[in-house]
């Protein structure tokens, strides 16, 4: 362990902690997803390729995806316009309103699920008026696009509000010295500030959103080729036992997290090298 | 008016807030009513609809809904596994943020990416990688069938599956707390002649304490919450293999609403319970959790 593996240092248990973590961590987590990775390429690359292009899995991409993206972009609207107004702005409930915005991430997914469809459905509160203008949420994609959107939501606020923090009064206030309007200064001042910010957010509630099962399937209907969502068609492959079809399906889906991982680590030392970089 | 400012319309000018008032008190209340919109339409009027629907046909009837065997009998296996699972995760998240956090070493970051992969990855993976392992037609599945354990669609499977999907967050909420708190003072306590486990225990145990209970509270919550992972290994056995979020599922798909709806509004009140902990915590360290 001498040779610049480790820097020197008198606090012992490095060896033990190390070696527990590490061995616990293949138990569990890294062990598993190589069972996947195995049984998923192992299966030929015909099969392979004919599995995933198949065409309810090609729908349930898009439906996953698609409305995955669409609830992060709503998200990173209006997720800004929260964080703005706990930031910014002192009104009565405004500690109560912090404190709720964590509830999606601390509530089970099924809990969220049937409570949103019982809202949504034709004769809930908010889908008897939405009924009325001829919209349809419970059962269809937009009913997936909300559950995403309160899955992902606590992602943009909580990635947004530090940020936000940071940026300098006195720019603005010298910005509007100067002259510039409300929108410059927003677009030149704090966008910029907290653009590394936003994007870790959308990215996180994307790839939290791409995954969602829980609160999904109760309001989605999961009519094959219409509404339902790829990790739906893992369970249904499995429940066939096609294992090695589930298998292909999460392999691409684990890829995707991968891959969402990286962009937000990559995304999130971005944002800290422009900290560094404006002398902070 | 003539001779010298009008010293009235100074202080007015100096207490103005920057731009004209108007405009700045619609824009803030803009931004206030379509916050608190969102918030209600996506948030709120689920969380009331948990309680009202759970009580809509009585007290009586919610109480009822708790004498039901199977559901008390979801309750004891959500418990049993929480009882499992927090434990273990507790001693890998404090062993992860030791090494972590005291130590710098080669492929650090590749390790803190492997430990938060477990929040990255679909919950349906989480239980499907267990299947294939442990599954008849899995890698250690003929062994297992051979010697007469069952892992899948009972007690072990939901426990490992719900174990990979709260590993990360009693470590996660550790590592940045102890890096930032440095190692001077457990140097300290070394040089002076204190063991490991007593630098531990005495030294870095209490800085860190509010964001182990945290991080201790957090885990608990999606270990007792979990659905997709335990939906997809547990084989839904009622009164055997449900735990209390399938066990939701299964009264709500029997459209039993108030029997869903109650079971629902235990778990509801745990997320409450663990917000509101939270809360406590972040007033106590002043330091915000993400």
């Amino acid at each position: 362990m001498n040779g610049g593996f480790r820097q020197p240092s008198i606090l012992p248990g490095f060896g033990l902690t190390l070696g527990f973590t590490t061995f616990f961590l293949s138990a569990i987590v890294l062990l598993p997803l190589a069972a996947l990775v195995v049984k998923a390429t192992s299966m030929g690359w015909r099969d392979f390729i004919e599995v995933l292009t198949d065409p309810r899995a090609v729908a349930s991409y898009r439906l996953s995806f698609g409305a995955a993206l669409l609830a992060a972009l709503i998200n990173s609207v209006f997720g800004f316009v929260i964080a703005w107004t706990l930031v910014r702005y002192d009104f009565p409930g405004r500690k109560l309103i912090d404190a709720l915005i964590d509830m999606p991430f601390a509530l089970p997914t099924a809990v969220s699920g049937i409570a949103l469809t019982a809202v949504f459905a034709e004769n809930g509160w908010i889908g008897q008026y939405l009924a009325q203008l001829g919209i349809q949420v419970a059962y269809t994609w937009i009913g997936v696009v909300v559950a995403l959107t309160l899955i992902g939501l606590p992602f943009v606020v909580r990635s947004v509000q530090p940020a936000l923090l940071e940026v300098q009064h006195d720019l603005e206030d010298a910005a509007e010295t100067l002259g510039a309007g409300r929108f410059y200064i927003f677009r030149r001042i704090i966008l910029p500030t907290i653009l590394p910010a936003l994007l870790t957010g959308f990215t996180l509630a994307f790839a939290r959103a791409v995954g969602e099962y829980g609160s999904v399937i109760f309001i989605a209907g999961n009519l094959p080729l219409k509404t339902e969502i790829t990790p739906l068609l893992i369970v249904i492959k499995l429940e066939q036992f096609e294992y090695a079809a589930a298998a292909a399906l999460g392999f691409i889906m684990l890829i995707m997290s991968f891959a969402m991982l990286l962009s937000i680590n990559l995304l999130q030392a971005w944002g800290r090298r422009r900290l560094t970089a404006s002398g902070r | 008016m003539a001779g010298g400012p009008n010293k009235a319309l100074l202080a007015e000018i100096a207490s103005r807030p920057g731009r004209d008032t108007i405009a700045s008190n619609l824009i803030k209340w803009g931004f206030i009513a379509v916050s608190l919109a969102f918030l209600a339409a996506l948030l709120f009027a689920p969380l009331i609809t948990v309680f009202a629907t759970a009580l809509s046909k009585g007290w009586q009837m919610y109480i009822a809904s708790f004498e039901d065997s199977d559901t008390l009998a979801a309750i004891r296996l959500t418990l049993t596994t929480a009882a499992i699972v927090v434990p273990l995760n507790t001693v890998f998240g404090i062993c992860a943020a030791w090494a972590i956090a005291k130590f710098e070493f080669k492929g650090k970051s590749v390790l803190l990416t492997l430990i938060d992969l477990p929040i990255a990855v679909s919950p349906v993976i989480s239980g499907l990688v267990y299947v294939l392992l442990f599954g008849v037609h899995g890698w250690f599945g003929l062994w297992l069938q051979e010697h007469d354990i069952s892992i899948i669609y009972a007690l072990p499977g939901i426990v490992l599956a719900t174990m990979f999907v709260t590993f990360p967050y009693v470590a996660r909420e550790l590592i940045p707390l102890m890096q930032q708190l440095g190692n001077d003072e457990e140097e300290a306590a070394i040089t002076l002649g204190a063991g490991g486990l007593m630098t531990f225990f005495r030294v870095t145990l209490p800085k860190v304490r509010w964001g182990l209970v945290y991080g201790v509270i957090l885990c608990n919550a999606r270990a007792m919450g979990e659905f997709g992972a335990v939906s997809v290994i547990s084989g839904h056995i009622r009164g055997q293999t449900t735990t209390m979020p399938l066990h939701v599922e299964m009264l709500y798909n029997e459209y039993n609403f108030v029997g869903a709806f109650a079971v629902a509004s235990l778990l509801t009140m745990l997320a409450v319970v663990t917000l509101v902990i939270k809360t406590l915590v972040e007033w106590r360290t002043g330091i915000r959790k993400h």
